[in-house]
């Protein structure tokens, strides 16, 4: 990690220790936790943060980016910081400039395709669109009739938007486009379609899905190295112990598959196979670990863990939540799959070890 | 933070690039001469020591150790490349492999200069071959529990007893191994067990093959007479074995051998289900892949932090218990892939050996170097658990 990385990490994850203390959040029943953390985050630059200068936001690298969401994972932050960013990284590939507030991206979902009309507008529906509710913007990639892609600025307004809850009760919205005029809309660079953007999420929310990982072992092992059963600390049993070193086996897989491929993406020139590798293969892995490690960390809790006035299910419901943005696991394993089997069994190697 | 993983995404540098088609090279035309074939990992005989000489001439054992040893002071990102290259190949490399990851190592750091000077280059010209003596009849994992002795002599030391389960005792010409020279003291357990180099094929030493589930004959038991160690082959403390085993151990636990094992079925079913496979096996191979490549990123980041001279153990460890846990599961998720595949795939006959093999293989890959409980027994301290 560079220098400045550092410091840009360093100064999101000051505020999120500052303004989204798990307990306090998890505490409060009326939000009002949210509208200054996302002034603190707004202030310091970081929704915008993969928005050049000059198109209005604070030019921060990919790098730095990825490392801020890691963070925003670790400490399991429910505002729409990560779709935010992704966002305002979907507009600068056209050259569009990212206004203020809060943005979401369409489509959230391999499945789903927005229309570009003849006459300039865009229609279609998306579902599983996270924080759409919350969001004054929408970052819309749109299939031209002529098989062109564009992206588009869309007041979040002119949508219509039926909020949704996704398993961690963040909102998952479907929104759906009938004619909507955008703000602006410009062609898609060459070779940048939805999978890129699919993949690109992807990496995101891998991203917050290990550092969610890494929260949970954290606090499983602080729990079990304080709970007492049977006369002694629970960390103390075998049993306990070697499911609390397979958590820190999925934590460590998802750490590293979504860091490598951050990391590929942020030295790319282009979305090739190895980056398709790098990005399908963190999500399809931190998916599974969401699932593997995140069932080993309540079970170390026992039934506290289960209670909705412990923070454990902030990380864990999350983690697998995010597992169905930008196209699940299965959906990534199938994917890879097919490019595997078209390059040939005897490429599939020289692909691995190409990386 | 209570445990603080890390997994850096390290790449390895363009000299790796380089050197991995010149190993790729190397192991086409020895296959095209007919020195082995790589659709067979269960040939009869795995011992090739003209092979080892060759591999040796290239320069490629010891290839991270000083130059006055014969070695060619290179990083061990490229070793990491030619292990991980003759692995996929299924080349025969059981001659020098252990002498080249372990058993060198320990020597540099802990034999005498003239005893350095006499064994190094010879593992790296690909001459020598060697064993490990960890385990005996009544301790494996419990590696302090060993009872075979070493009693002072002049000059040395006579050893009797016996240990078990030595891969490669019937073709070593040294092992490494832990003999105890005193008892364990009540503050330590761990105490009173000396590293020695013993030479193989002499008098004192009879060396009992065991028949593996395989079919194989790969490891055995190694008793021991009234056979005498000169002082000099003494590697390291008296008594203090257990301070120089765990620093050794993130570079037996952490390499591409730890997941490798049974790839090769993972290509022949990528061949079997052709270009356009059918949606349940194209799921299943994308999760295959999506786990052996998070795994190699592992992998490849702990040998990053090994050539920055640091002791990622835990890392090291958990690579290992991943790693093998996969490569055991392999072969079972290949044949339920694998259930729907045409009769008439070219391959099917070269994957159905290749699975009786592997499946065959599977049981022993949690339990070799380190079983699974020890590994997670280790990774549970590093997080702070005992």
């Amino acid at each position: 990690m560079a220098e400045s990385e550092n410091i840009v990490v360093e100064t999101a994850e000051k505020i999120f220790a500052d303004l989204a203390d798990a307990q306090t959040i998890n505490s409060d029943k009326t939000g009002s936790w949210k509208a200054p953390l996302w002034q603190a985050l707004s202030e310091a630059g970081l929704p915008l943060a993969w928005v050049p200068d000059d198109l209005g936001g604070s030019g921060a690298s990919l790098a730095e980016g990825f490392g801020v969401l890691n963070a925003a994972g670790r400490f399991a932050i429910a505002v729409p910081l990560a779709e935010t960013m992704l966002a305002g990284w979907l507009l600068a590939q056209a050259k569009i400039a990212s206004p203020d507030g809060e943005m979401t991206v369409i489509p959230g979902s391999p499945k789903d395709r927005i229309t570009l009309n003849a006459d300039g507008s865009l229609s279609g529906r998306a579902r599983g669109v996270p924080f759409a509710k919350a969001a004054k913007h929408v970052a819309v990639l749109a299939h031209g009739n002529n098989g062109g892609i564009s992206i588009a600025l869309v007041d979040a307004a002119k949508g219509r938007i039926e909020a949704g809850l996704n398993v961690g009760y963040d909102n998952s919205d479907t929104v759906t486009l009938d004619k909507v005029e955008p703000i602006t809309i410009k062609p898609a660079p060459k070779g940048f379609d939805q999978a890129t953007l699919m993949l690109m999420g992807g990496v995101v929310r891998s991203l917050q899905i290990a550092g969610a990982l890494e929260a949970m072992l954290d606090i499983s092992v602080r729990y079990s190295n304080e709970r007492v059963a049977f006369e002694k600390k629970i960390s103390k049993f075998q049993a306990v112990q070697h499911n609390l070193a397979r958590l820190a086996g999925e934590s460590a897989a998802a750490l590293a598959a979504a860091t490598s491929a951050a990391d590929a993406i942020a030295n790319a020139t282009s979305f090739d196979d190895a980056v398709y590798l790098e990005a399908a293969s963190a999500k399809i892995r931190c998916a599974e670990a969401a699932e593997k490690g995140g069932a080993i960390a309540h079970q170390v809790h026992g039934a506290i863990g289960f209670t909705i006035e412990h923070i454990l299910h902030r990380y864990s419901l999350r983690a697998l939540a995010w597992r169905d943005d930008f196209g699940s696991e299965s959906h990534w394993a199938v994917e890879l799959g097919k490019r595997v089997a078209a390059r040939g069994a005897d490429e599939l190697w020289p692909l691995v070890a190409s990386r | 933070m209570t445990a603080a993983l890390r997994f850096d995404p390290i790449r390895l540098p363009p000299e790796c690039e380089r050197l991995r088609k010149e190993v790729r090279a190397f192991l086409a035309e020895e296959i095209a001469a007919g020195t082995f074939d790589p659709n067979k990992p269960n040939r009869d005989d795995t011992d090739a020591p003209e092979f080892s000489r060759r591999v040796g001439a290239k320069g490629w054992l010891g290839m991270t150790w000083p130059k006055k040893y014969g070695g060619q002071e290179r990083s061990f990102l490229e070793r990491y490349v030619v292990t991980e290259e003759m692995r996929v190949a299924n080349a025969p490399t059981r001659r020098f492999f252990v002498a080249d990851r372990q058993s060198g190592p320990v020597l540099l750091k802990y034999a005498p200069e003239h005893v350095k000077m006499d064994i190094l280059p010879r593992i790296c010209r690909g001459e020598l071959c060697f064993a490990i003596g960890m385990s005996e009849p009544n301790s494996g994992s419990d590696l302090f529990a060993a009872k075979t002795r070493a009693t002072k002599t002049d000059g040395g030391y006579l050893i009797n007893g016996s240990k078990i389960w030595t891969s490669s005792a019937h073709i070593a010409d040294y092992m490494i191994a832990i003999f105890r020279t005193s008892p364990p003291t009540k503050e330590n357990r761990r105490h009173g067990l000396t590293q020695f180099l013993v030479k193989m094929k002499q008098p004192g030493i009879q060396v009992n093959p065991i028949g593996q589930i395989t079919g194989q004959y790969e490891f055995n038991e190694v008793v021991f007479t009234d056979y005498f160690v000169p002082d000099d082959h003494v590697l390291g403390e008296i008594d203090g074995a257990w301070k120089q085993a765990t620093s050794e151990l993130a570079y037996e636990r952490s390499g591409p051998e730890r997941f490798l094992e049974t790839y090769y079925v993972l290509t022949e079913l990528v061949r079997a289900v052709g270009d356009k496979p059918d949606t349940r096996s194209a799921e299943g191979i994308g999760r295959l892949v999506a786990q052996l490549h998070t795994m190699r990123r592992m992998s490849v980041s702990v040998a990053g932090m090994l050539q920055a001279g640091k002791e990622p153990v835990v890392e090291a460890s958990i690579v290992k218990d991943i790693g093998t846990v996969w490569e055991q599961q392999l072969p079972h998720r290949v044949r339920d892939l694998a259930a729907f595949v045409e009769e008439t795939a070219s391959n099917r006959e070269t994957l159905e050996k290749q699975l009786e093999f592997a499946i065959r293989t599977a049981p022993k890959l949690t339990i070799q170097g380190g079983t699974t409980e020890v590994l997670r027994g280790i990774i549970a301290r590093g997080l702070g658990l005992r």
